[in-house]
């Protein structure tokens, strides 16, 4: 049990906020109603900046049939008896959850009405339900799902129960704020790095410089007599003999930790710590992976940026291994009357998100209490019982709202490490990371590589398509998307290059890269087969909708091609882009079609990006304006990742660490005016978090050549010309 | 260690910290008031805006021991009530994705409309700089201050 909840304890709500109820009844795992008809909905999966907070319990609620206004949420703990992946990723959460969802709300409703029909003694088909309020028509009876939520609750929950048609939908379709609006924005604790309980210990810990090196050993002896310094000690984040998760990554697995009474005490005496580093020679991890345990390679050596890319160009120069092949793609490079190669690399990543990591733990012998940011609760649980010793059902998971995450706190080795620190020190403990720790203490987005070819016969018509794709450790190939599947001689390859640099999901994987080089390419192959880009890209939809090469192809044609005509349509290309640098691109991932146009001018020898058109299809939108906000805050990240993100290493170590040197895009930078549209049909919702962050990069890219007559191959792009 | 009277959200509070203390921390840890927020600790965010006598600054760059007399308004003292029209505009435009940096840009946004009640986009952009969002929401953090510039 917590002393003292920093967070129950504050219980002021907005201003449109429900009363509170005397007495509540609980339904079912998702939800209690309170005597006077006031709902409390759970919102089940990690709240990262993604809405599901408000746009999961909309869901129960719209089946439910309640007023939004009577709605109170609460963020559930990790409970994996009653919720179903509880994870922030892949752009999963209402996807994967939308029937569940749905099932809750309406097996509530089902109750209700079983509890109204023994009440007024008739039949349960015979009772209806409006905005919270059960009706029997024929005797003119109503009561409030309040009176009856008591009796409801001794209902059992039933197995079958009917949903909703679309047409019905009341909630689902409008849009609702953000249920901690008015929390955000009056700066009451939400994040996990607010939280705090009595006599809490604040904790940070000192890792290797660089990438390649380990620990040797330290000296605390200056660092303990400074003022409210309580402890420094080493810590070891995995035993010798654990075999690590995916969500286990993580190269620095023996830390220095710091431990003390305040932030800036702790932050100040770290200073004062006199760390040895040597570096480490090759070791192999056993990983517990989803296709069965794999050895994996860890090899020595201190890493810089140029190393890397003078090994990715020579291994694009190498064969690949081949992942895809139709027709006979040699046979047409062979005969081609005119072949267009072009080259592209983007560098690594750093998630950064705004709330660097932390986390709070407090373990005792029995039990561990965890709160704080993470996307990936219920696989951390495993490794917190496996490191802890205790058994899965007294590992404790609360989760608070994330200052963003972009992937990053999918790796929860900062849970074990609060974990550790708190069990040595007998004591509650956050543990903080700085900025700095945060940037080179990373699970990087790789370095990555593409070399693409297109064959073109004398006609000019495209007959062959090569894509062979590398990176530092991992490609970013996604050999039966789009454009296969639409090419007759087709062939994808990839390589790798094996490194100690610990990399990792960030928003949209692989696409992130994929995205902006595939759509570049293609804007080059349609040029030099001149046509307009839209019409080639559409012409290539029609033959993989109509007579598709290959089988395994994994996007809907007909979807794709929806988005580009509608982005056609609203950025009226086909009658206002004269004069206009104007770029084009679309994509596919996350099971949502996206496309942009973005318009730019230069300005001083600064690109200005004008308007950006956005046509989605997510199928059902759930929440409309927090759908299209979502959208414009891809596309920001993404112009922005793609202009100025970088990250770079010097004989292991990276060459940014703070926001002064590790380039994001800022307000002056922003597009001026962002325009969202979604295509409407009655298909079962997709993902959003992830789907509008890629292809804008590769409108960018696009609309930068009209602009300036270069193409650009290589991210950054500001480091490509405009610095 | 030393002892700080601040004025804070027209309170005074007295502390006992090391001089050298960020007011960041003295803010957080404390005196609880969280709504200041860390985010790189080296002014390049601006997570971390407060008022000092009415102007925005980076509180992770502000001793304790500099503040002497100089009043301090954080985000929760903005207003009584998280009324106060740029709270309100916020809320309207439904800005926040994450809603880590938003009362920091709210305090970047409120010092900007005192001294400029109607600013162009460019005097926005321009003043808004300082302040990163990482979930990108800049487009609707320029609707918002213009909505609250209207209805002041």
């Amino acid at each position: 049990m917590l002393g003292f909840n920093w967070f129950a304890s504050l219980q002021a709500q907005g201003t449109e906020v429900a009363d509170m109820p005397k007495e509540w009844f609980k339904i079912n795992g998702y939800l209690k109603i309170g005597e006077n008809g006031t709902v409390t909905i759970m919102s089940p999966n990690p709240e990262i900046g993604q809405n599901v907070k408000t746009s999961m319990p909309m869901i129960v609620a719209e089946e439910l049939d309640v007023d939004w206004k009577n709605v109170l949420v609460e963020q559930a703990p990790l409970n994996t008896d009653i919720f179903k992946r509880q994870l922030a990723g892949g752009s999963d959460s209402i996807k994967q959850s939308w029937g569940g969802l749905r099932m809750a709300g309406a097996s509530a409703r089902k109750m209700l009405m079983e509890a109204a029909a023994r009440k007024w003694n008739v039949p349960v088909g015979e009772i209806t339900t409006e905005l919270g309020f059960l009706y029997h028509k024929n005797s003119g009876q109503k009561a409030p799902y309040g009176e009856l939520a008591s009796v409801a609750a001794q209902i059992p929950v039933p197995k079958e129960v009917e949903l909703k048609e679309l047409k019905d939908f009341k909630i689902i379709g409008t849009s609702k704020r953000n249920v901690d609006g008015q929390k955000i924005v009056t700066g009451q604790p939400l994040f996990g790095l607010d939280y705090k309980t009595d006599g809490m210990l604040i904790a940070m810990v000192v890792h290797p410089p660089a990438f390649g090196m380990k620990l040797k050993s330290f000296d605390a002896t200056e660092a303990k007599t400074k003022p409210g310094i309580r402890d420094v000690f080493k810590i070891k984040t995995y035993n010798d003999d654990y075999k690590p998760q995916w969500c286990d990554t993580n190269s620095f697995t023996e830390l220095v930790a710091v431990v003390g009474n305040s932030t800036w005490e702790v932050m100040s005496a770290r200073n004062f710590l006199k760390v040895e580093w040597e570096p480490f020679t090759d070791y192999k991890i056993a990983m517990a992976g989803w296709g069965g345990d794999q050895l994996v390679t860890v090899p020595a050596g201190l890493e810089s940026t140029s190393d890397h890319n003078a090994k990715m160009v020579a291994a694009a120069a190498k064969p690949g291994k081949i992942v895809r092949k139709d027709g006979n793609p040699e046979e047409a490079f062979k005969n081609a009357a005119k072949i267009i190669e072009r080259s592209y690399t983007a560098p690594f990543l750093a998630h950064t998100p705004m709330e660097p990591m932390n986390f709070f733990a407090d373990v005792t012998a029995d039990n561990a209490v965890l709160v704080g940011p993470i996307q990936s609760p219920e696989y951390m649980e495993k490794t917190l019982a496996a490191r802890l010793g205790l058994p899965l059902e007294k590992i404790d998971i609360q989760m608070t709202r994330m200052g963003g995450g972009f992937g990053r706190r999918l790796y929860g080795h900062f849970m074990v490490e609060a974990a550790l620190i708190s069990q040595k020190m007998k004591a509650p403990v956050k543990l903080i990371y700085s900025r700095e720790d945060e940037i080179t203490f990373g699970i990087y987005r790789p370095a990555y590589h593409a070399l693409y070819r297109a064959a073109l016969d004398a006609n000019n018509n495209l007959i062959g398509f090569h894509v062979k794709m590398g990176g530092v450790p991992e490609n970013a190939l996604h050999a039966n998307r789009f454009p296969a599947g639409a090419i007759d001689n087709y062939m994808a390859e990839s390589w790798e290059i094996e490194s100690n640099i610990s990399v990792g999901a960030m928003r949209a994987p692989g696409s992130n890269f994929n995205a902006v080089v595939e759509q570049s390419f293609l804007d080059e192959v349609a040029e030099a087969m001149g046509k307009d880009p839209i019409q080639f890209r559409l012409d290539l939809l029609k033959r993989a909708k109509e007579k598709p090469v290959g089988e395994k192809n994994d996007y809907d044609a007909a979807r794709y091609a929806g988005v580009l005509e509608l982005v056609r349509e609203k950025s009226g290309w086909n009658r206002n882009s004269a004069g206009k640098n104007r770029g084009v691109a679309a994509y596919f991932c996350h099971s949502s079609y996206v496309a942009n146009v973005l318009d730019l001018t230069v300005e001083n020898d600064t690109p200005v990006i004008q308007k950006v058109y956005a046509a989605v299809d997510c199928g059902i939108v759930v929440n409309p304006d927090a759908a299209i906000n979502m959208t414009e805050g891809s596309i920001v990240d993404g112009i922005g990742q793609a202009m100025y993100g970088q990250l770079t290493f010097s004989k292991g170590k990276p060459d940014q660490d703070n926001f002064d040197s590790y380039r994001l895009i800022r307000h002056n930078e922003a597009p001026k005016e962002i325009e969202v549209h979604f295509v409407e049909n009655e298909i079962n919702p997709t993902g959003l978090g992830e789907p509008p962050y890629p292809p804008v990069m590769g409108a960018l890219a696009n609309a930068l050549y009209k602009a300036t007559g270069t193409r650009y191959y290589h991210q950054p792009f500001t480091k490509n010309r405009f610095e | 260690m030393a002892v700080f009277n601040l004025k804070i959200n027209k309170k005074t509070y007295r502390v006992n910290v090391d001089p050298d203390t960020p007011m960041l921390w003295v803010l957080r840890d404390h005196l609880n008031l969280v709504g200041t927020k860390f985010g790189c600790g080296v002014a390049q965010c601006g997570a971390c805006t407060i008022h000092l006598d009415g102007e925005a600054v980076r509180s992770c760059i502000t001793f304790v021991s500099e503040v002497g007399n100089k009043e301090i308004t954080t985000i929760e003292g903005l207003s009584e009530n998280g009324d106060h029209p740029v709270q309100k505009a916020w809320l309207e435009v439904d800005v926040a994705q994450c809603g880590y940096c938003q009362t920091g840009q709210i305090m970047t946004a409120t010092a900007l409309l005192k001294k400029n009640p109607h600013p162009s986009d460019q005097e926005i952009e321009e003043a808004m700089s300082g302040n990163l969002c990482r979930c990108g929401t800049y487009t609707r953090i320029k609707k918002a201050i213009k909505t609250a510039a209207i209805s002041k």
